[in-house]
């Protein structure tokens, strides 16, 4: 095995050009991308992404990297073949909140639960872009939409309370202002062997314009983003003066002035128990409040991929290499003369 | 107990016996049909089976709904289908023989176990009075047998509880009629010990009611009925018992050997293909991986994914799954990657009729996906047909870039017959090239690869993921030939669909051409696909001892149909197309080739029999000879 060879954006960016509207999100995710790769120490040839449809799903067309383009909100599942097949390659997926939880939302669970190694990029921008601006699964209550026009009378998904409900390994949240911390989190979802979901709050500046600016505008981030950091209280603000507390099981925002630092929650990714994570993501179900970033929650547990392949390696270490006649002759058998 | 067959030359000979066993579903009875089949299989008999049982795991016990049946046809001959009709009925309840009798030969043997015929079964069944005393069992040959007070009898002293003894009944029937038609019993006590292994009172009650049974035979005078069927003149060979989903479990195997490539199955469990997926799991010493999938389009789609990885990607199912895998199927018409879906088809629309058989998916499969979406068609045309069926749809998919449907039955997935095992060395390989280079120089001099750039048969390059400078990126949108960039240009489109349909119609000249078996001067052609294989072949050989001469046409593919098959149809007076839906090949071939082909239906759930085809083709001989 020869060394990775050294490479930069450009090696990893393909001449096809970038179709999304000017302005959009999507853009500074890409750039995040691009430049995270050449630092991972892995082949452009050994890289896949894998997509559904969407404004989001049309990334692999910008990574020179192998690409396939599916269909709608099955790109989880063709890259749960591809990964369980491949153990080699490394497999990310791409696609947007209704790609991924609408019309998707069974394999996406299904490839969490099962811990396939798949690096997935939710880019949740609260609304269908490519179709032109209906709501969507995490569209807020009472958004006005062409196919809500008196308000949606729906409860939307908090993804990240939804990939801890289906067993995930690893999860995650940024957003597309902060290119430093989409990275982290990205290169942190690279490293994890098995199903890992990083949601990208990012903005849809045409049919959704401004849907995360109280929480992610430059002035707002410090009093409304808890950086969650491993075995760090759970605190923020410009002094840190908030904190956050859990108390009957519920996470609770608080000023660290009136409990005590020691009284803030100290977060422990690497929980086996998702009772805590569950709570921290909780904490903001819409995006006017202090909402939590970064990884929720990274264990350790048997990957998919790897525990087939591990079946196949016993077996034939068992019974030996597959013989097709000895096979086709396991049955009892006959002669005619 | 001596090994009767060995020493039953005094028994009358049969060249056939067709055998029911019916029963309550939790009676046993498909497990009961299996060893009987299968001790005839060691003994050498041609066989052919029929299972038929509810759906439900366990209908109300007694009722007609409840009724599993399994029809065996044992045969000193080379033989097609499961009979006609039984000659012998074996009904465990009333309900099995209401629901049976009318199937049964005139003057056929009836055998029942008249401790189920009480008062409460009785009327179950709806019989106002006992069949076994009133009028109804006129004409036939009655054995009764208290079967379940002496099996109980029979391991009373085993220490085994009379409830569960009771439950071995369905030994002392198979213990019966093995004596009866005077069938080797060694492979059966085998089979109990080796199923059973552990379980010593399972074990000990099975074999006494199995012997209890066979005694019986001896003991109760029934030597007038027995029957001996000699074992066949089978060409020479190894030979196994083997039904339509192992067969075609082992074909994609052999297919994954023969191109020196993993299998993968995506699969989400349906009846009646289920067994494929239980069959693949258990062989992962041949680097088979199997994923029982959330649903029917994830199954599809990671078998998707396996393929553009380098795998043999196979997903399997019925027809309601057909229906939800169709989007996929079309991705993959549109990335050229190799898929092999396979579709046991059963009863439909809808749920349909999930344990009985149909076939009427032809035209969902060449049609059933949106845009111009053609794929390759390949059909399994007797249980071990489905070995080779399934090598060749691989064959198609991997060497042509393709989707390729593979389609059986029901019937074909439960039935089993003998099977010669074929040479291994003989089985041929299947052609794998994956692209290794840049194929194309771009405007600028540079080596570059273009995924969609076509060799001679039209086939575009399978490039997987890992290899070094064919970096690139595909999708289901269209795209430009060649270069494969997304395209939305009017004549890159048109260009695109007809060459997708000019590259699987230039298939053709990669698959064998069609041959007609019997006279190929005959007036009239009959034109098959699938399982009918059988009744179809039992028609003709019956007309043929009769002096009439039949053409017959098996098609294995069904697109592209074969290219001398237009050529062939037209050389005969008629053109008769027998299918189990309501007439979907005799469309397409009409549509193909403006014959004016007459079609032959039957959509009862069961397949057709010999004697009804032979009948519909009767008619036809005589209308053309009439006419000249």
């Amino acid at each position: 095995m020869t060394d990775v060879p050294v490479t930069t954006r450009k090696d990893w960016s393909t001449d096809q050009e970038v179709r999304w509207c000017p302005g959009c999100g999507d853009y500074s995710i890409l750039t995040a991308v691009q430049l995270l790769m050449p630092e991972l120490g892995v082949r452009r040839e050994d890289t896949v992404f894998v997509s559904g449809i969407g404004c989001a799903a049309r990334f692999p067309y910008y990574m020179n990297t192998y690409g396939l383009h599916a269909i709608h909100g099955r790109s989880p599942a063709v890259a749960t073949g591809l990964a369980m097949a491949r153990g080699d390659l490394h497999v990310w997926v791409v696609g947007g909140d209704g790609d991924m939880m609408s019309i998707g939302g069974n394999h996406l669970i299904h490839a969490l639960r099962r811990n396939v190694n798949l690096n997935i990029l939710l880019f949740n921008n609260q609304i269908y872009g490519l179709t032109k601006g209906q709501y969507s699964p995490t569209s807020e209550r009472g958004k006005v939409t062409k196919s809500t026009p008196h308000g949606s009378v729906e409860q939307p998904f908090n993804a990240v309370s939804l990939a801890l409900g289906a067993e995930a390994s690893f999860v995650a949240r940024t957003h597309d202002m902060d290119r430093g911390h989409m990275q982290e989190m990205f290169r942190r979802a690279h490293d994890h062997p098995g199903a890992a979901l990083v949601e990208v709050y990012q903005n849809c500046n045409v049919f959704n314009d401004g849907a995360f600016a109280a929480i992610t505008k430059r002035d707002a981030r410090d009093s409304m983003l808890i950086d969650l950091r491993h075995g760090e209280p759970v605190r923020f603000g410009a002094d840190g003066e908030f904190g956050v507390v859990i108390e009957d099981g519920r996470a609770r925002v608080v000023t660290v002035a009136d409990v005590g630092v020691d009284a803030l929650v100290v977060h422990d990714e690497t929980d086996p128990d998702p009772s805590v994570a569950f709570s921290l993501s909780r904490l903001a179900n819409t995006n006017d409040v202090p909402t939590p970033v970064g990884v929720f929650r990274a264990v350790d547990r048997s990957e998919y991929g790897s525990a087939v392949t591990a079946q196949i390696a016993a077996s034939q270490a068992k019974a030996g290499p597959g013989d097709l006649h000895k096979l086709l002759h396991s049955r009892p058998t006959w002669q005619v003369a | 107990m001596t090994d009767i067959a060995q020493q039953a030359d005094d028994v009358r000979k049969a060249d056939g016996i067709v055998l029911r066993f019916a029963g309550d579903s939790g009676d046993g009875m498909q497990l009961t049909g299996d060893r009987f089949t299968s001790a005839s299989a060691l003994f050498g008999n041609d066989l052919a089976t029929l299972p038929e049982f509810p759906a439900e795991i366990r209908a109300p016990a007694g009722t007609l709904a409840g009724v599993s049946s399994f029809q065996v046809h044992i045969s000193d001959h080379d033989i097609t289908t499961p009979g006609d009709a039984p000659t012998v009925l074996v009904a465990m309840n009333p309900a099995a023989l209401k629901s049976d009798l009318r199937l049964l030969k005139p003057g056929g043997t009836v055998i029942v176990n008249s401790d189920a015929f009480n008062e409460r079964n009785l009327a179950k069944a709806g019989y106002e009075t006992s069949p076994l005393t009133d009028s109804t069992l006129d004409g036939y040959t009655v054995v009764t047998a208290p079967m379940t007070d002496l099996t109980k009898r029979a391991c009373q002293d085993l220490g085994v509880k009379p409830r569960d003894a009771e439950r071995s009944k369905n030994f002392f029937a198979l213990g019966l009629v093995s004596w009866l038609y005077s069938r080797p019993v060694k492979p059966t006590v085998d089979w109990i010990d080796g199923k059973f292994a552990g379980r010593d009172t399972v074990i000990a009650a099975n074999k006494a009611a199995f012997a209890a049974g066979h005694a019986f035979g001896e003991t109760a005078e029934l030597g007038a009925s027995r029957l001996m069927v000699a074992p066949a003149a089978l060409d020479p060979g190894t030979y196994t018992n083997i039904n339509g989903n192992t067969a075609l479990s082992w074909g994609l195997i052999a297919a994954s050997q023969q191109a020196g490539i993993p299998l993968f199955l995506g699969s989400y469990p349906i009846t009646p293909a289920s067994d494929i997926l239980h069959e693949l799991a258990r062989h992962k010493n041949f680097g088979v991986r199997t994923l029982q999938a959330e649903d029917e389009i994830a199954a599809v789609g990671a078998a998707l994914g396996a393929a553009y990885g380098g795998h043999i990607g196979v997903t399997t199912t019925s027809g309601p799954g057909m229906a939800l895998k169709a989007e996929t199927v079309g991705l993959a018409v549109s990335l050229e990657v190799p898929l092999v879906v396979i579709d046991i088809q059963r009863g439909g629309p809808s749920t349909g009729l999930p344990t009985k058989t149909e076939a009427a998916d032809l035209l969902m499969a060449m049609y059933g996906r949106h845009g111009e979406a053609p794929l390759p068609i390949v059909a399994a045309l007797s249980p071990s047909d489905c070995f080779f069926a399934a090598i060749e749809a691989v064959r198609i998919a991997v060497e042509h870039r393709t989707p390729v449907i593979l389609m059986s039955d029901g019937y074909l997935a439960n039935s089993s017959e003998p099977w010669r095992i074929p040479d291994v060395e003989q089985l041929g390989s299947i052609d794998i090239e994956f692209a290794s280079r840049p194929n194309h120089v771009n405007d600028e001099g540079e080596a570059v690869f273009w995924p969609f750039r076509r060799d001679e048969r039209l086939v575009r390059p399978w490039a997987i993921p890992g290899t070094p400078d064919l970096m690139h990126r595909i999708g289901g949108i269209e795209k430009e030939d060649g270069s494969g960039n997304i395209s939305y240009e009017p004549d890159n489109h048109q260009a695109m669909v007809r060459l997708r349909a000019e590259r699987i119609a230039l298939i053709a000249q990669h698959i064998s051409p069609v041959e007609v078996i019997g006279d190929p001067d005959a007036d009239v052609a009959v034109v098959g696909w699938g399982s009918t294989w059988g009744a179809i072949t039992g028609a003709r050989r019956r007309l043929e001892s009769a002096g009439h001469a039949l053409a017959h046409i098996h098609l294995r593919h069904l697109n592209p149909l074969p290219a001398n098959l237009g050529g062939l149809l037209s050389s005969f007076e008629r053109v008769v197309v027998p299918e189990m839906n309501m007439g979907q090949l005799c469309r397409m071939l009409r549509a193909e080739y403006l014959v004016d082909a007459k079609s032959v239906t039957k959509v009862s759930g069961q397949p057709f029999t010999a004697a009804e085809l032979a009948e519909a083709f009767y008619r036809e001989i005589e209308t053309v000879g009439a006419a000249r």
